[in-house]
């Protein structure tokens, strides 16, 4: 059998390329990134009835080829680099003239392709009919109409890959007509690349001639590193067009060639390709379902019931599964105990191990149906338009409208991820709006920091649980905008870019899509919980226990229980021995007294330890908040990533009663701590919210900002900033008699 | 035929684009959108802040800011 051919899937976004992915591949799907980007890469197999085997990829969605944003920078390189046997195009067919601006250029660039019209059912209710065979002669590229939701036509445009494939044709650029000036500008250009051999290895010189004139940032930067002198010489000749076109026609030359390729699509659709049955504006289901969701009274009502509706969503269908998971938690812990011996190994499993990932899975159910609710959202087609209504909102904090998604994506809807959230500030352009969206999306509450919110808020407020968990998401969203705000005027002055973007159809979403959706964040939290927080949460165990006490005190302690041995009557010391009899008056207060002894060696064990020492060490400033060197170890811990914190609470508190077979949660061991009180646990709260983002966020932040200054940045931002706002509502709450 | 710019527009009014007069990245991105001379342009409605401005161009509905819309200009039909 031959080796898979590799089939690239591109397209605008919204014209389905993920439906269609997902309708092909199934569950044969892997998810990675590209090199030295966090886009991601996704890849499928395919296996065809014949027998032969494709790897496919689904390039990012874009609009054009010309570098914009990471995403069309990724696509286009792809296709040079790797060149796949075969690109599917796919196309939105009740909005063809659009997508096809894309094809054409993967035409120019010369790509061996098949333009897939998907949803070419919903053309069809529009009164659009098409027709696939002309559109195939016209372009010399096979049409397969499709519906990749039902995954019909799916096996012809397959069939048609192959074939294509199996051909393999040398690349054929196709050649517009861009009027006068510009093909002769074409013309010189790429007669002096020629001449010059410039990255003539990789592009086609009308190619690269084509880029230049367009002003492709990317191209040129690449041009400049391969011969500065030739760069220099094509880009006079660019500027000397430009002028030109300016001065006549008070153009510009990317406007001319757009028109060009607009006026070739025109000119192909026109040859009856398409016919209309309906007026081109009629208005459509999805519009008259804006006239509601847009309205300008009713949307923004209508949106903060959705976002709402989606917390009682998540938290009230996932409270059940979390207590299974508790229960089993529980059970595993009870059970280890039962049958391991005392010692480090008994210790490490349940401290580390069982409190660790329990603490963590155990809040997987809540993620699921956040994230479920989250891709409805999405793939409905709702998210663009709150977009649509923030923007006017977002751009006062210097921001833009699409950095809701990164917002939303983090947290803005409890329960995100910083994570993704920072990879969904890449579809903004501007350098500064993406920076100030990067370092404020950790502000938002997500999902690992919900743990402790939920904790913490159960404990403290439980009368007003929900109420408070809504208030603190309101908090997160008005830090994260005033930091914004504060870092564009500051540190990132500048003016805002462009906000032209799709408000795709509503959609009614694929169950397949959603749970595919769902599936792949939930198994990225699980998967980053699986390992790194385990590796972790033993760290923190062993930080915990070593060093161990030293022998005198170890002996200081043996003898007190010695002599509380030698006072006690031989009868309370048997009843102690036998569990199944109820003891006596004596024999309880044995107990109690050999008990207080127990916590007093563990207290001063952790204290003793690394971890303890770390923690009391930086009690001379977290006083200032309220937190003792217990909260102080949770939050250091917190720093790998926040999830850890309640484990590491959970942790520092089940060692330091050293009783393992004590059920009682962390949650009624914190209410019963004289330590804690409501002030100090609000104060706690907020310090977690806002403190440095997770190392995982830090490395994402310094990846996507290029540089590590940014994530240095973020820690010491954050941390300083969460410092001083703890403070003020542990000082002031205090200080109004809200303590005790 | 009056030429106004596309901010001017009202909402369900329909015209022609005439010119798109804005170059660089905002030019590119408006041009790869499908707004460009010769098109029919709808303004399907506004934000609740009356900003920015939703349109329906080549069968598909897109957003712009105002700001953006000035660089547009459409002869009303």
């Amino acid at each position: 059998m031959s080796t898979a051919i590799t089939i690239a899937l591109a397209g605008n976004p919204n014209a389905g390329k993920t439906t269609l992915f997902n309708t092909l591949t199934g569950a044969r799907q892997h998810v990675g990134n590209y090199p030295g980007v966090t886009v991601e890469k996704k890849e499928g197999a395919y296996i065809f009835p014949t027998g032969e085997q494709a790897t496919i990829i689904d390039l990012p969605g874009t609009y054009s080829l010309t570098a914009y944003s990471v995403e069309e920078v990724v696509a286009r390189d792809y296709l040079v680099q790797e060149k796949p046997d075969v690109v599917i195009n796919i196309t939105d067919a009740s909005n063809l003239e659009r997508n096809l601006y894309l094809s054409t250029q993967f035409l120019e660039l010369g790509v061996p392709m098949i333009i897939a019209l998907n949803m070419i059912d919903v053309a069809q209710d529009r009164g659009i009919s098409l027709d696939a065979e002309k559109l195939s002669a016209l372009i010399k590229v096979p049409v397969i109409p499709i519906i990749a939701r039902s995954g019909k036509g799916t096996a012809e445009l397959m069939a048609a890959a192959l074939e294509l494939a199996q051909k393999k044709e040398p690349w054929n650029p196709l050649h517009i007509s861009y009027g006068e000036d510009v093909d002769l500008a074409l013309q010189t250009i790429g007669q002096r690349i020629t001449d010059a051999e410039f990255m003539t290895d990789k592009y086609t010189p009308r190619w690269l001639a084509l880029k230049y004139l367009e002003g492709d940032s990317q191209i040129r930067e690449k041009g400049r590193q391969a011969n500065p002198v030739v760069d220099t010489e094509l880009q006079e000749i660019v500027t000397k067009v430009g002028d030109h076109l300016h001065k006549t026609m008070e153009t510009y030359p990317e406007a001319i060639i757009a028109d060009h390729r607009y006026g070739y699509i025109k000119s192909v659709l026109r040859q009856e390709v398409i016919s209309h049955k309906f007026d081109i504006d009629r208005l459509h289901a999805s519009d008259r379902i804006d006239k509601v969701l847009t309205n300008r009274f009713l949307g923004p009502i209508i949106m903060l019931a959705v976002l709402l509706g989606l917390y009682k969503f998540t938290f009230t269908y996932s409270e059940l599964p979390v207590a299974w998971l508790e229960t089993f938690f529980g059970w595993a812990s009870d059970t280890l105990s039962v049958l391991l011996p005392d010692g480090h190994l008994k210790s490490m499993l349940i401290s580390g191990v069982i409190d660790g990932m329990g603490g963590v899975l155990g809040f997987v159910p809540l993620i699921m149906f956040m994230f479920f609710g989250i891709a409805i959202l999405e793939d409905s087609g709702y998210l663009a338009r709150v977009a649509f209504m923030m923007d006017r909102v977002f751009r006062i904090f210097g921001l833009h409208g699409s950095s809701v998604m990164a917002y939303i994506v983090s947290g803005g809807i409890a329960g995100g991820c910083a994570v993704p959230g920072v990879m969904a500030a890449r579809t903004l352009r501007s350098p500064r709006e993406r920076l100030a969206t990067l370092l404020t999306v950790s502000f938002m509450n997500c999902g690992a920091k919900l743990p402790v919110l939920a904790l913490l808020t159960a404990t403290f407020f439980s009368n007003n649980q929900a109420q408070l968990m809504f208030l603190l998401t309101l908090l997160a969203w008005a830090v994260a905008l005033t930091a914004a705000k504060f870092l564009r005027l500051t540190v990132l002055r500048g003016e805002s870019t462009p906000f032209v973007m799709e408000l795709p159809p509503y959609r009614f979403p694929t169950f397949r899509g959603l749970l595919i959706h769902t599936w792949e964040r939930t198994w990225q939290y699980i998967k980053k919980a699986g390992t790194t927080i385990l590796a972790i949460s033993i760290l923190i165990w062993a930080m915990m226990t070593f060093p161990g006490l030293p022998e005198s005190q170890e002996q200081n302690f043996t003898r007190q229980r010695q002599e509380i041995m030698t006072v006690a009557s031989p009868q309370a010391i048997a009843a102690l021995e036998k569990t199944d009899t109820p003891l006596s008056a004596e024999a309880l207060q044995l107990k109690e007294n050999l008990t207080a002894v127990d916590t007093a060696q563990a207290g001063s064990a952790l204290r003793h330890s690394l971890a303890g020492r770390i923690g009391t060490s930086m009690e001379t400033i977290s006083w200032l908040p309220g937190f003792d060197w217990r909260t102080n170890i949770a939050l250091v811990g917190g720093f790998a990533a926040k999830e850890v914190i309640v484990s590491t609470l959970g942790t520092a508190y089940s060692l330091g009663e050293a009783d393992d077979e004590d059920n009682t949660s962390l949650s009624e061991t914190l209410s019963k701590d004289p330590h804690w009180n409501p002030v100090m646990a609000l104060a706690l709260i907020v310090f977690v919210m806002f403190y440095a983002p997770c190392f995982v966020t830090v490395v994402c932040i310094s990846k996507e900002s290029g540089s590590w200054k940014w994530g240095l940045f973020s820690i010491c931002f954050n941390t300083v900033f969460a410092f001083s706002l703890a403070t003020l509502v542990y000082q002031g709450g205090r200080a109004l008699g809200f303590t005790g | 035929m009056p030429t106004i710019l596309l901010r001017e527009m009202q909402k369900d009014q329909t015209g022609t684009i005439t010119a798109v007069k804005v170059g660089g990245e905002l030019g590119r991105r408006i041009r790869d959108m499908g707004i460009v001379p010769g098109t029919r342009i709808t303004i399907m409605g506004r934000a609740p802040l009356y900003d920015p401005v939703a349109i329906r161009i080549m069968g598909g509905t897109l957003t712009l800011r105002n700001n953006e819309a000035d660089h547009i200009q459409v002869e009303i039909a």
